[in-house]
């Protein structure tokens, strides 16, 4: 078996299975906390109640996404280790300083809040939520930022006596156009997945169980679906500014996601193709005139290269190969992102619709509800699959092949190995998660005390603790 | 003295504060089946790490992270060379980890023992596998010409690498126990007392052996001091111990950890990863180091956060200093 394939898959799924939990942290650390300042600004039960009904979620969640991103960590050297030699000077810098900016506020302040409830002082309380949420959130930007350089680098020179990319200027690398719109991209992606696993348990317990807790859930629905809109509506904005930096960036990752074989102008987007996606011939499609040119320029005639023209023109850059990525899968999961983002932010308009005022949610949304997650959960992985698989054959783009960033002296059968064990566990892991998550949603809002319960250490303040 | 060695400095800092933190969050996930006689006990053992055990985790984090941007041949050599000792340490801590999160999510004892089994396997694996994998970097390990590791798994199951790690085992088990005394109350208390002064001793045996064999292997008058030192750190976290004076030991056992990795990063310098097989491939702290201008922002930025991280990191352990018993004792006020 031929071990870069192998640490391939590994890497996809190590990381898609990461990023199932990290947009889940980043949005439900800060709507708990907006959930504790309503509590702690209004004193109403309901809101404490809702802190820790979802506190409990968010932390079941959160345990699973801090022990899969230990091995986000270590897997570039591990599995990428020529990768790692070649990049380290710019690539390790972004990761260090994630580490420590953010892990250790998030971990910090995380176990400062656990444990906190009751012994320290309310609004010190607080804020030690609000700060793990920040952490989160500048953890994310780093991240991408690396990550960005990979897709489009910058602020570097290559010392060839050396084999290795250096840095030359860090704010370049921090501040480049991909890394900033991949952020703003990213964030508010979080948030509609987030807003969703809001929605989606609220109305579920509104239907099941209509006379408990109602006020408390339907603020919880609202505020979820809110969160999906807007950020919908965010995501869609940044994500066409995105796509322009890519059109600039990598324009074969553009013409791979809409298949565009010839360059054209004007350029139509294909929602819909049936038949082979080789370039030779088209079954049937359906067709929107001028999308694709002003989504890549900006503007509705514009000019959007084709990869024929592309590959010639890499062929004279960087020598003969292949230099496209796999068309259908570059093809599919961008428009699969963008559907599932768009069917999210609809199906939570038509929510609000449904509940304004004091309406319940009726059976069918509810059913509706509970798939109402996965929408965003799928997007963003279909989205990453769709960011590293489009800029194939590349590791680093224009710099640096996939194959010759795998570690050369792996064996396959220790790559299998990795490989198989970290997916069993994995899987494992998510079906317990799943059941924990189930339980307690099933729980419903746990009770306070007249006092607001966090009182010292008795078993119920340590609900959220061990 | 210049960047790249500023960082091995750094990159040793980062080390201790992990091994001398999560040393004693290892220490109490191992007892935590054996000391822990019973549901609450358990529960006040793992209370005691509970609020900062994953804070302490970070340290490894960013030891690795720091790794790579300072040493990115040291960090490529090492994870791919150490893959299958790096992958069980892995495993190891993703069990340990949602372990300690999700034992108290359900009430029955069934759920929570099979999660306390997981806690004391995944604390016991990294402290053994991180002395066998440090013992291995010091001893040297075979890196051919082109920097890559030739050897195979079972290249670092060595008789020194071995003793290596059952000194790291074993110090963190005292260490952890201390920490117990410390935070505790009650039965458990003396209990962990008890038995700090017993696994101390065996941990004393092991560490001497294994600082010995370091110096003979490749001693320096400095990595003397040091392990000397190391020495003494022990033998007063014992004699404290023995006495019930807890902070003092707790600050001991912190001494030795601290020491004994000192010791090796001294002994190891300037290399940062020996070759076995010529020295000429050794990997050194000027030939696996970054650019000077990627040094001085990490610089920069390490000189800035670590004081306010060790600044947060410390009110956390003022925050929580009050001593945790099990709720059928006494309730805590």
């Amino acid at each position: 078996m031929d071990p870069l394939l192998l640490a391939r898959w590994q890497f996809a799924i190590t990381t898609v299975y990461h990023f199932l939990f990290v947009p889940l942290t980043i949005s439900l650390a800060f709507t708990v906390a907006g959930f504790q300042t309503a509590w702690y600004r209004t004193g109403k039960e309901q809101y404490l109640r809702l802190t820790k009904f979802f506190g409990t979620l968010f932390l079941i969640n959160f345990a699973v996404g801090v022990v899969t991103g230990i091995v986000q960590e270590f897997q570039f050297g591990m599995n990428w280790s020529d990768y790692s030699r070649f990049v380290g000077d710019i690539f390790g810098a972004p990761l260090a300083i994630e580490g420590l900016l953010a892990f250790f506020l998030e971990s910090t302040f995380l176990g400062l809040w656990i444990f906190g409830w009751g012994r320290l002082p309310k609004g010190v309380h607080l804020a030690t939520i609000w700060i793990a949420a920040i952490g989160t959130v500048l953890s994310a930007y780093f991240i991408l930022a690396a990550n960005s350089w990979m897709q489009y680098p910058v602020g570097y020179t290559v010392n060839e006596a050396a084999g290795r990319a250096e840095l030359t200027d860090i704010v370049a690398v921090l501040t480049s156009p991909m890394a900033l719109v991949t952020f703003v991209h990213t964030i508010p992606a979080a948030f509609m997945t987030g807003g969703a696993f809001v929605t989606g348990i609220a109305s579920w317990r509104l239907l099941r169980h209509p006379d408990t807790d109602r006020p408390a859930f339907r603020t919880a629905a609202k505020v979820g679906a809110w969160m999906v809109v807007v950020s919908g509506l965010l995501v869609a904005i940044t994500g066409d500014i995105q796509a322009r930096v890519m059109t600039d960036a990598q324009p074969m990752k553009m013409a791979s996601a809409e298949a565009l074989w010839e360059t054209s102008q004007p350029a139509s987007f294909s929602i819909f193709t049936i038949g082979s996606l080789d370039g030779s011939e088209e079954i049937f499609s359906i067709r929107i005139p001028y999308l694709l040119s002003f989504m890549a320029t900006g503007d509705p005639n514009g000019k959007v290269e084709g990869i024929n023209d592309i590959q010639a023109r890499y062929e004279e850059k960087f020598g003969p190969g292949d230099w496209t990525p796999n068309i259908p899968v570059a093809y599919w999961s961008f428009r699969l992102m963008i559907g599932a983002g768009i069917l999210a932010a609809a199906a939570a308009a038509w929510f609000l619709w449904l509940m304004r005022r004091d309406r319940l949610p009726t059976r069918f949304m509810v059913a509706t509800a509970i798939l109402l997650p996965f929408l965003p959960l799928a997007a963003n992985s279909i989205g990453w699959i769709f960011t590293e698989m489009g800029r194939q054959p590349w590791i680093v783009w224009g710099l640096m092949t996939t194959p010759n960033g795998v570690s050369p002296s792996n064996p396959w059968y220790a790559v299998a190995l990795t490989l198989v064990t970290f997916t069993l566990v994995y899987g494992g892991l998510a079906l317990v998660e799943l059941s924990l998550l189930l339980r307690q949603i099933r729980l419903g809002l746990p009770t306070v005390g007249p006092e607001s319960a966090p009182t010292g250490e008795g078993e119920p303040a340590l609900a959220l603790g061990y | 003295m210049d960047l790249p060695t500023i960082w091995f400095v750094l990159i040793a800092v980062l080390w201790i504060g992990y091994l001398v933190l999560e040393g004693f969050d290892f220490g109490v996930g191992i007892l935590l089946p054996a000391l822990g006689r019973n549901e609450p006990e358990r529960r006040a053992m793992l209370h005691t790490i509970g609020p900062v055990w994953d804070g302490n985790e970070v340290w490894l984090l960013v030891a690795g992270g720091a790794t790579f941007a300072a040493f990115p041949e040291w960090y490529a050599t090492l994870f791919s060379g150490f893959y299958i000792a790096l992958f069980l340490i892995l495993l190891a801590l993703i069990f340990r980890g949602v372990a300690i999160e999700y034992r108290n999510k359900r009430p029955e004892l069934a759920w929570r023992t099979r999660w306390d089994w997981l806690i004391a396997a995944g604390s016991f694996v990294p402290a053994l596998l991180w002395g066998v994998a440090f013992a291995n970097i010091v001893q040297g390990v075979p890196i051919d010409a082109d920097k890559e590791f030739t050897g195979t798994f079972f290249t670092l199951l060595n008789p020194y690498a071995i003793v290596g790690g059952l000194t790291t085992l074993t110090l963190c088990l005292t260490h952890g126990a201390i920490f117990l005394a410390l935070k505790t109350d009650g039965d458990i208390r003396a209990r962990a007392n008890r038995w700090a002064g017993r696994i101390g001793l065996v941990a004393a045996v092991l560490a001497v052996a294994f600082l010995g064999w370091t110096l003979m292997l490749r001693g320096n008058p400095a990595a003397v001091a040091t392990s000397l030192l190391a020495a003494v750190a022990l033998v007063g976290a014992l004699v404290a111990n023995r006495l019930g004076r807890e902070g003092w030991a707790f600050l001991g056992t912190a001494l030795t950890i601290g020491l004994a990795v000192t010791t090796l990063f001294v002994t190891l310098y300037p290399n940062v990863m020996p070759s076995s097989t010529d020295p000429a491939f050794s990997l050194t702290i000027e030939n696996a180091s970054s650019t000077d201008y990627t040094l001085t922002i990490m610089t920069v930025v390490a000189i800035v956060f670590v004081p306010l991280v060790l600044l947060y990191q410390g009110w956390t352990y003022w925050v929580f200093r009050r001593r945790v018993s099990a709720p059928t004792s006494t309730v805590e006020p």
